[in-house]
């Protein structure tokens, strides 16, 4: 095997690696730069693409290129928050592997300064009818709630989606938001010659060796050989390290932080030396190890996890000794900034190995790769959608969108997830985002502002029509936020897409990614982190295009928000924005053939961003008794949400306690009943306003110019909805509930 | 509310190696007005406390068995001393499962039927209005509450059940919206046999038992969380009662 290949290097990179050097480097050298130009550590085949995006606000403190992004929110305080993927580690070994996903997005906020206060997921596998992907689906959301529950950080909202596309290959996306001052951020940099670089937490195992290269390639059926891959989370360790980090970040002990991660000790040291401008060494004789006889490429490599690097001054060595001992954790010196310029590690006084940083951090290749345009992209637009345009009996067909498990009430999964913890959240998982109040958290015992959240892409979408669909999980995105009565802010983004060798691939991310940046832009949103993991396929097919995309958006008060279910008989009922008869791509399509085609939904950013200006101000003016985005199985679906969104599940099977506030509703439109039912038009919204508020809700409307159908009333136990005269939809509202609820639990029991 | 009165009460809320309800107790607690010292687990001798709460979390990662390690941290001398002394003692959650470990309380905490995590809302009814920590509810008073537990599946034996139903001691009973406990007598005195003949805990705890006191009635543990609902913007107050309770009866009935 040639020695480039052992390092999943190409021929060209070596070379491009023997004439930076100007010799030969040795093999651990070789290691080093095998992971730190792998793409998962690199992004040489997305850097190019992903200067296009807009990075730059009012709101932006701190932008792509650290640990984590941060907008302010209120005054100083401020949210530092990120989304990364654990894809490959999930499809190996799913408990360990979405665990592992979040305990290193979680380090990577409080790497900040910031004390993290919620995470949301982002989950997709393959069919649920599959035994494998049930068991996917099984462990990673006891993964994720495992972790999160341990540690005490709620896990407050998010999305899970099943496609064939992802059989093999589940997409695991973890998000976790902290708070921060604006002057207590802390960075990445190893500054100052002479500081003490520190490794604190956990010992180094032979864990998770090769992580980042292995993130780097596609998978295949003979991959349960590559568990030793795959890392061991201890949250009750992360818990330790995260009250040590901040114990000592407060006292004022530490100069910077940075997680290990994937790449652990290299690509920590490396790139806190690159972002300095500095150097330092790293001496493995100092590494605290688990195992005897670890070799020092295996040490540099290692993926264990719950450490950090800390740069300290070495009058600070102690008082950090001191907090970690009070901790039970280990702090140890192990190297020093040196101000060189190289990234060198030692064993005592031997040199091993020595690379200028920034070889390893800035100067690995940067790829544009050949794009194509895939011949499906021009085939599946044009679809048959006469079965949906046809169909007779429109109850039934809701009736088996509201138990299909896209649409069901994801209720089994986030009732794993501690999402109350903190006493912080005022809008829990189930609504269209999560909402937490920012007062008494800390830093800032009397703001009255909120937060919202919300994760969100259609890959059906994005698959069909990249840009566009790229374009939507954006706005969607900000609009899940603005219905809950909150500014949308800004973006962080998990980028999950196949092989970017492939031209077909690569032109979905450029499409995408582009599409993304348009609206990003359209709805001052910027992008201030994220993640791209490509090579997501199984046995050579590729997932279909996730651009995840995590928003975070402001409350001016957090009394203000707006949640998704119906509150009182007799409120009116309204649909914002305009329907079109727009049939394909839609998930109701899906259903009935089993076949994703047709044109995604048009997209107007004008028209979304008034629809959100209302939203907000409708809010602000609390006019609003609910909102809910209108998306997934079009109108009927958010329609039947908005009235069984707090159906409890009975302990006795097959009935529902309460929570459930039924419609009547009787409307006229110029599209298909299907179209009207469930296309799924974009920038509209379901609100319901009490009579008493209902003018001055009609007059704010008139102001931002919004068009708007007055669909009916709430009320009762029925589910009735006439439209042009015809009696479409007329069901007891606990037969939907029964269905909504019980679908995933049934499957999974 | 008299904050004079409330600032004599003194409180603590034991923090452990993975303590995770800590904050939020000490947030609840104050919201009351009454002040509260963080005490680390290692602190073997403490000032005398009026209450002493053990928080929810998964000390020590619960890797052994759920407070199987924290019952032998140093401050857990104190906390028998003070319970003996006759001071209140609170255990939620992982708290209720340090308190069994301890022997403070009866019974164990087994792993929730169903094997799952569970996070969400229940009823729980007050069994037992005559306690230092429930005396702010009505009798059979029905109230919401989260839980979020992997382990609070109740168990005791047949004997153990016995004698803390007579004796009064269970205090919260998982029920229906309704009020309707179907393993206790419903409060028109009429138990709906066959309904739930497995109970309805959704944990599968022993006759749908959520809390108990020691026989002194100074120690109360419960699996769902009383301080995560406090305040109206989180969805409701039912869990204030109890904090209520504790301030009355330390300080005597003050509003």
């Amino acid at each position: 095997m040639n020695v480039w290949k052992e390092h999943g290097l190409t021929e060209e990179e070596y070379t491009q690696i023997k004439a930076l050097m100007q010799r030969e480097p040795n093999y651990l050298e070789l290691s080093l730069f095998g992971v730190m130009w792998s793409e998962h550590c690199s992004y040489k085949n997305s850097k190019a693409q992903l200067r296009k995006f807009p990075v730059t606000g009012p709101q932006v403190v701190q932008g792509p290129g650290e640990n984590a992004g941060v907008v302010r929110l209120d005054g100083k305080l401020c949210a530092a928050f990120k989304m990364e993927s654990h894809n490959h580690p999930s499809a190996i070994e799913p408990y360990q592997g979405a665990a592992t996903g979040v305990g290193g997005i979680i380090r990577d906020i409080f790497a900040m300064g910031a004390r993290p206060v919620a995470s949301l997921d982002s989950l997709r596998f393959g069919s649920l009818d599959d035994a494998r992907t049930k068991g996917l689906f099984r462990g990673v959301v006891a993964g994720v709630g495992g972790y999160g529950n341990c540690i005490g950080i709620p896990t407050v909202g998010g999305e899970t989606f099943f496609h064939p596309s992802y059989h093999g290959n589940p997409l695991v996306n973890a998000l976790c938001v902290g708070l921060v001052e604006e002057d207590k951020i802390f960075k990445g940099q190893a500054t100052g010659v002479g500081n003490i670089v520190m490794l604190v937490g956990a010992r180094t195992g032979r864990d998770g060796i090769k992580g980042a290269s292995f993130a780097s390639e596609e998978l295949s059926d003979s991959d349960p050989d590559k568990r030793p891959n795959v890392q061991v989370g201890d949250p009750f360790m992360e818990k330790l390290l995260l009250e040590a980090s901040l114990e000592v970040l407060e006292a004022g002990l530490v100069v910077g932080l940075q997680d290990l991660g994937a790449a652990g000790l290299t690509s920590s040291g490396s790139e806190m030396a690159g972002r300095a401008g500095s150097g330092l060494y790293i001496d493995l004789e100092k590494v605290p190890l688990r195992e005897k006889n670890m070799e020092p490429w295996e040490i540099m490599l290692s993926e264990s996890q719950e450490r950090m690097l800390m740069i300290v001054e070495p009058s600070k060595v102690e008082a950090i000794e001191k907090v970690f001992d009070k901790w039970d954790l280990i702090a140890s010196a192990v190297g020093e900034v040196t101000g060189d310029g190289h990234f060198t590690v030692r064993r005592g006084g031997e040199v091993l190995a020595s690379v200028p940083a920034e070889f390893l951090t800035d100067k690995a290749p940067v790829n544009l790769r050949p794009a194509a345009e895939p011949e499906y992209f021009r085939a599946l637009k044009k679809a048959d959608c006469s079965q949906l345009r046809d169909w007779k009996n429109w109850t039934d067909l809701l009736k088996k969108l509201l138990a299909s498990p896209n649409i069901a009430s994801k209720r089994w999964v986030y009732e794993q997830y501690d999402s109350t913890i903190g006493t912080n959240t005022v809008v829990r998982p189930g609504s269209d985002a999560a909402v937490l109040r920012l007062s008494g958290s800390s830093g800032s015992p009397g703001s009255v502002k909120g937060m919202a959240l919300a994760v969100d892409c259609n890959s059906r979408y994005t698959y069909l029509d990249p840009w566009r669909g790229g374009a939507i999980a954006v706005a969607e995105a900000a609009r899940n936020v603005a219905v809950s009565g909150a500014r949308p802010l800004a973006i962080t983004n998990c980028l999950n897409f196949g092989n970017p060798e492939k031209p077909e691939i690569y032109w979905q991310f450029v499409q995408a990614t582009d599409g993304m940046a348009a609206a990003c832009s359209a709805l001052s949103t910027p992008v201030t982190g994220g993640n791209v993991s490509f090579y997501n396929e199984y046995d050579g097919r590729a997932i279909y295009p996730t651009p995840t995309i995590g928003m975070i958006g402001v409350l001016e008060n957090v009394e203000d928000r707006v949640t998704s279910d119906f509150k009182a008989e007799g409120d009116w009922v309204v649909l914002l924005g305009e329907t079109l008869e727009e049939l394909g791509a839609s998930e109701a399509h899906f259903l009935l053939t089993g076949r994703d085609e047709g044109e995604v939904p048009f997209l107007d950013f004008e028209k979304e961003k008034k629809l959100h200006a209302f939203l907000v101000e409708a809010a602000r003016n609390r006019f609003l008794a609910s909102a809910h985005d209108c998306s997934d199985g079009g109108l009927a679906v958010a329609l039947a949400e908005c009235a069984i969104a707090n159906a409890m599940p009975s302990p006795f099977k097959g009935t529902s306690l309460k929570g459930t506030l039924g419609v009547t509703l009787d409307w006229r439109g110029s599209v298909s009943p299907a179209a009207a039912l469930f296309g799924e038009s974009q920038s509209r919204a379901v609100i319901s306003v009490s009579p008493g508020k209902w003018e001055a809700a009609k007059a704010l409307l008139k102001k931002h110019n919004l068009p708007a159908t007055l669909l009916g009333k709430t009320g009762g136990d029925a589910f009735s909805l006439r439209y042009n005269g015809a009696l479409l939809v007329d069901c007891p509202l606990s037969h939907l509930a029964r269905l909504w609820n019980d679908a995933i639990p049934e499957i999974m029991e | 509310m008299n904050m004079n009165i409330n600032m004599k009460m003194k409180a603590a809320v034991v923090v452990f190696p993975d303590s995770n309800g800590d904050r939020d107790a000490k947030r609840a607690i104050e919201t009351l007005g009454i002040p509260v010292r963080f005490v680390w687990h290692k602190e073997s001798s403490i000032e005398d406390f009026d209450l002493i709460v053990l928080p929810g979390g998964f000390t020590f990662g619960d890797y052994l068995r759920t407070g199987a390690i924290a019952r032998y941290s140093p401050v857990m001398e104190e906390v028998v001393r003070q319970a003996k002394r006759g001071a209140k003692v609170l255990g939620i959650c992982n708290g209720f499962q340090i308190l069994t470990e301890a022997g403070l309380l009866p019974g164990v905490l087994l792993r929730n039927r169903g094997l799952l995590f569970l996070g969400r809302d229940v009823w729980l009814r007050v069994e037992n209005n005559a306690t230092p920590f429930t005396s702010a509810y009505a009798q059979h008073q029905v109230i919401r509450l989260p839980i979020a537990h992997g382990d609070g599946n109740y168990y005791i034996d047949d004997e153990g059940y016995k004698r803390l139903e007579g004796e009064g001691r269970i205090v919260f009973r998982y029920c229906l919206p309704n009020g309707v406990a179907p393993n206790g007598v419903a409060p028109n005195g009429v138990a709906p046999n066959g309904v739930a003949p497995n109970g309805i805990a959704p944990n599968g705890a022993k006759g749908d038992v959520a809390g108990i006191v020691n026989e002194e009635g100074n120690v109360l543990g419960l699996m769902p969380h009383p301080e995560r609902l406090v305040e109206p913007i989180l969805g409701g107050q039912d869990g204030r009662g109890v904090f209520e309770s504790l301030l009355n009866a330390v300080c005597g009935r003050v509003n």
